[in-house]
């Protein structure tokens, strides 16, 4: 394996898990939210996590730049504060991830948190135990499995993103090149050997995560 | 699981197979066909519509002008269609050797060109360069720096510089050899956003991602009033920019490739170019 390809291994393994790390923090209580509260915004907030699943990855990567470009509705403020931009980063790069991941982790928590039986909840409440405590201690231990497996498909996504890593981050080597994109550009240059060494990689991590995940799964039921 | 006992299946003969719930049995049973049909449509139609079409794979700083004598083209043939396929020459070029099926191609430089008349790729004797063009160096309209030659881009306010991707974009490639010949490669290399085709690169510039981007003359006018021409590399620091075509070896409309390629050398499409801004063959091969 080249020096370019194992940069870029070693990237997106660190991308998909700052990604998935950043999707727990937001995606479970967002999960949480969506399975047991009715507010006003509901739909609003299910659709907006939903979207990234069934728009194009480009679509999602074009708002992504109208968000948070140099000249976007949050880049511009930012850029002119700091004098920092996070498109070209690799920063740039986890934010495409966790976006286009979390409609798995979010729907997989969801429906997992929501086969939860009820009644163990009152009974928390009965004892004494806030809200909080009972989703802490009660809901999500139950889910837990759900709750994981949506991690892990969360994490294969991530490890996957192709389109609006591209359209945010760009393609620079060594900085926000990606394995999908270093196998875009080894096919593109002809390099196929190299694109061989990086597809059977990610085969085999997305090979592990399937059997993770259904081994979680079945441990669920 | 319930199984129902002969169930007519789509082959005729009776079968034991696992059945959905019943409300569900007859939708299922027709759907194939309906979707078998609706696939026949739309793939046959467009194969059916392109009898006499003509596919040309296009550096995409020529799209504007191709497009325009492309026009001219059909304009005194009935029943020609063009398909266009714009991209960096790279690109275009893979794909040509991977054997997608291209009439002409039209190149921005003579490497992408080289190699394909090496493997056979071209049809021998139909090549020529027909056009040739300059580098410019392009910042944001709204940019405040000064930069005014290629020291400049050495300046630490030029945080991220764009250049098309040299392994595939004939831009990039004669960026990256103007710079080597100015000595500045290596210490502008950390400041490098690449993009995939020339106008990626334009795009980045006008969006204002990047301080400075390296085009050809011709593309500013595509995104006027969002980009501004900063300075042109000398001349002399990279090889001249040229625009070779030729027909594809294998096409099945390898005249009216021909044919195509003498309307880009002639008088009118000459003029065509020359008003996009185009310079003219040094020397016609």
């Amino acid at each position: 394996m080249s020096p370019e390809s194992l940069s870029a291994l070693g990237l997106s393994v660190r991308v998909a898990a700052v990604a998935t790390l950043l999707n727990a923090v937001v995606g479970i209580p967002l999960a949480y939210l969506l399975a047991r509260k009715t507010f006003r915004a509901r739909w609003l907030v299910d659709l907006l996590v939903t979207l990234p699943l069934v728009l194009p990855p480009t679509v999602t990567g074009y708002y992504l730049i109208v968000l948070l470009g140099r000249r976007g509705w949050l880049g511009a403020p930012l850029y002119q504060l700091t004098g920092w931009s996070v498109t070209f980063t690799w920063y740039a790069a986890v934010i495409a991830a966790a976006v286009m991941a979390l409609p798995l982790l979010v729907h997989t928590a969801r429906a997992a948190i929501e086969s939860v039986d009820r009644d163990l909840e009152r009974a928390a409440f009965t004892l004494g135990h806030s809200e909080w405590r009972t989703a802490i201690e009660v809901t999500l231990p139950l889910a837990r499995n759900g709750v994981l497996a949506g991690l892990v498909l969360a994490f294969a996504r991530a490890l996957g993103e192709f389109g609006a890593t591209l359209m945010l981050a760009g393609n620079i080597p060594g900085r926000t090149t990606t394995v999908p994109l270093a196998i875009y550009t080894a096919v593109q240059t002809g390099e196929t050997s190299e694109a061989l060494v990086l597809v059977a990689a990610l085969t085999m991590v997305s090979c592990v995560v399937i059997f993770l995940a259904g081994r979680l799964g079945t441990r669920a039921t | 699981m319930r199984v129902c006992r002969g169930v007519p299946t789509w082959g005729g003969r009776p079968r034991v197979v696992p059945c959905l719930p019943s409300i569900r049995r007859r939708p299922l049973r027709r759907t194939p066909w309906l979707l078998i049909l609706a696939l026949v449509v739309l793939v046959g139609a467009p194969t059916a519509a392109c009898a006499q079409g003509l596919t040309l794979s296009v550096a995409i700083s020529m799209k504007e002008a191709v497009e325009k004598i492309g026009r001219r083209f059909v304009q005194s043939r009935s029943g020609v269609r063009l398909h266009y396929n714009f991209g960096g020459s790279g690109e275009l070029q893979k794909q040509i050797e991977a054997g997608a099926p291209v009439d002409v191609f039209v190149s921005a430089a003579d490497r992408q060109m080289d190699d394909l008349e090496h493997k056979g790729l071209i049809v021998p004797g139909s090549r020529r360069t027909f056009a040739r063009n300059a580098l410019l160096v392009v910042v944001p309209t709204d940019s405040r720096l000064a930069i005014t030659g290629p020291a400049d881009l050495t300046q630490p306010h030029v945080q991220r510089m764009a250049i098309g991707n040299p392994k595939t974009v004939p831009a990039g490639q004669y960026a990256e050899e103007s710079l080597r010949t100015l000595g500045l490669w290596d210490a502008l290399r950390s400041k490098f956003v690449f993009g995939e085709n020339v106008r990626q690169v334009l795009e980045y510039v006008a969006r204002g991602e990047v301080e400075a981007g390296f085009v050809y003359a011709t593309d500013p006018a595509t995104r006027k009033g969002l980009v501004k021409e900063a300075f042109r590399p000398p001349q002399s620091s990279y090889t001249p920019v040229a625009y070779p075509v030729a027909v594809v070896a294998g096409s099945q409309q390898a005249d009216l490739g021909r044919a195509f390629i003498e309307l880009l050398l002639s008088r009118q499409g000459q003029d065509a170019l020359a008003r996009l801004g185009f310079l003219p063959p040094a020397d016609s091969r």
